[in-house]
């Protein structure tokens, strides 16, 4: 099976990124884009309709998971060690938010992650997050 | 001179309630996340109880990341916006009414929001209490513990700093 299809299943079975409309974009070695469509239930200041950041959190760490588990060398499985997310600026009420995330090292135990979230327009990030990752699943 | 009466016990408990009350119920996901807050005097206990769709890890089973990041953030917002409101509301300044209607008070924003994971969540009630270390006029730092059946062995903690709302005066 391809990576790609391995990661589609993959979000799928992922009851909490299933139920804020995760999807999936693309998928590459050690690399991951996940978008998430504009949901009034995922707001978080009524009064301008902008997404909570906890939506944001969600989805940086399962983008930042993903990029770690389809690193080569990673043996499979992974844990948030610790994420750090910087909130540039509010994301535009209404568009979908898309993350990116780069795992840029990876040892045996560890893996090192950055990523950066955008609305529609994808000149200004709307977020950035910097986290390790465990790395499970070797025999 | 003779100090006034103390309101009676209810009035006070009943304003207390509906400030809460109104200041959670107007946010869509902390509904969503079926987030609640537990309130004995001015300290508060944000509760998530647990439901299927915050699993991040089927097979363990084990709380999302995401979900617990989003629950430490929303303790610490409320927690802060608590402790900012609290001397309107008991000077009764603050109009409980008018935020039902929709008329919420200008929130914290997050400027950054780092989580410690400790141990994986367990598909069980997560409580967190939020510390506020700094509260300035523009900046608050605020701390977040997390845990689920014993207190002293918290599976998540979190710092986040707060721009605070611009307030009038």
């Amino acid at each position: 099976m391809d990576r790609k299809k391995i990661a589609e299943q993959f979000i799928g079975a992922i009851p909490h990124s299933k139920a804020l409309g995760m999807e999936l974009i693309e998928i590459t070695d050690g690399a991951a884009e996940i978008a998430m469509a504009y949901d009034p239930r995922f707001v978080g200041d009524p009064e301008s309709g902008v997404i909570h950041g906890g939506a944001v959190s969600a989805l940086m760490d399962t983008c930042c998971g993903t990029a770690v588990m389809s690193h080569p060398t990673s043996p499979g499985g992974t844990a948030t060690i610790d994420l750090r997310i910087d909130y540039m600026r509010p994301a535009t009420p209404g568009q979908k938010i898309t993350a990116r995330a780069h795992c840029y090292h990876i040892t045996r135990s560890v893996a090192f992650v950055r990523a950066t979230a955008m609305d529609e327009d994808e000149d200004k990030p709307v977020a950035t997050a910097t986290g390790t990752f465990t790395v499970q699943g070797a025999a | 001179m003779a100090r006034p009466r103390p309101e009676p016990v209810q009035k006070v408990k009943q304003r207390r309630d509906a400030a809460l009350k109104a200041l959670v119920q107007g946010v869509p996901y902390i509904q969503f996340l079926g987030i609640e807050f537990d309130r004995r005097g001015d300290e508060l206990t944000a509760v998530m109880p647990f439901d299927e769709k915050l699993i991040g890890n089927p097979i363990l089973p084990a709380l999302h990341g995401g979900a617990t990041a989003a629950f430490l953030e929303v303790s610490a917002i409320i927690g802060l916006s608590w402790s900012m409101l609290w001397d309107q509301i008991e000077s009764g300044a603050f109009d409980a009414d008018a935020l039902v209607d929709g008329k919420m008070p200008r929130l914290p924003k997050t400027i950054d929001f780092t989580v410690d994971y400790l141990r994986s969540g367990l598909p069980r009630d997560a409580y967190a209490r939020a510390r506020i270390n700094r509260s300035g006029r523009r900046y608050a730092s605020v701390h977040v513990e997390a845990w689920q059946d014993n207190h002293g062995r918290p599976f998540a903690q979190a710092t986040g700093h707060f721009l605070m709302p611009v307030r009038d005066g």
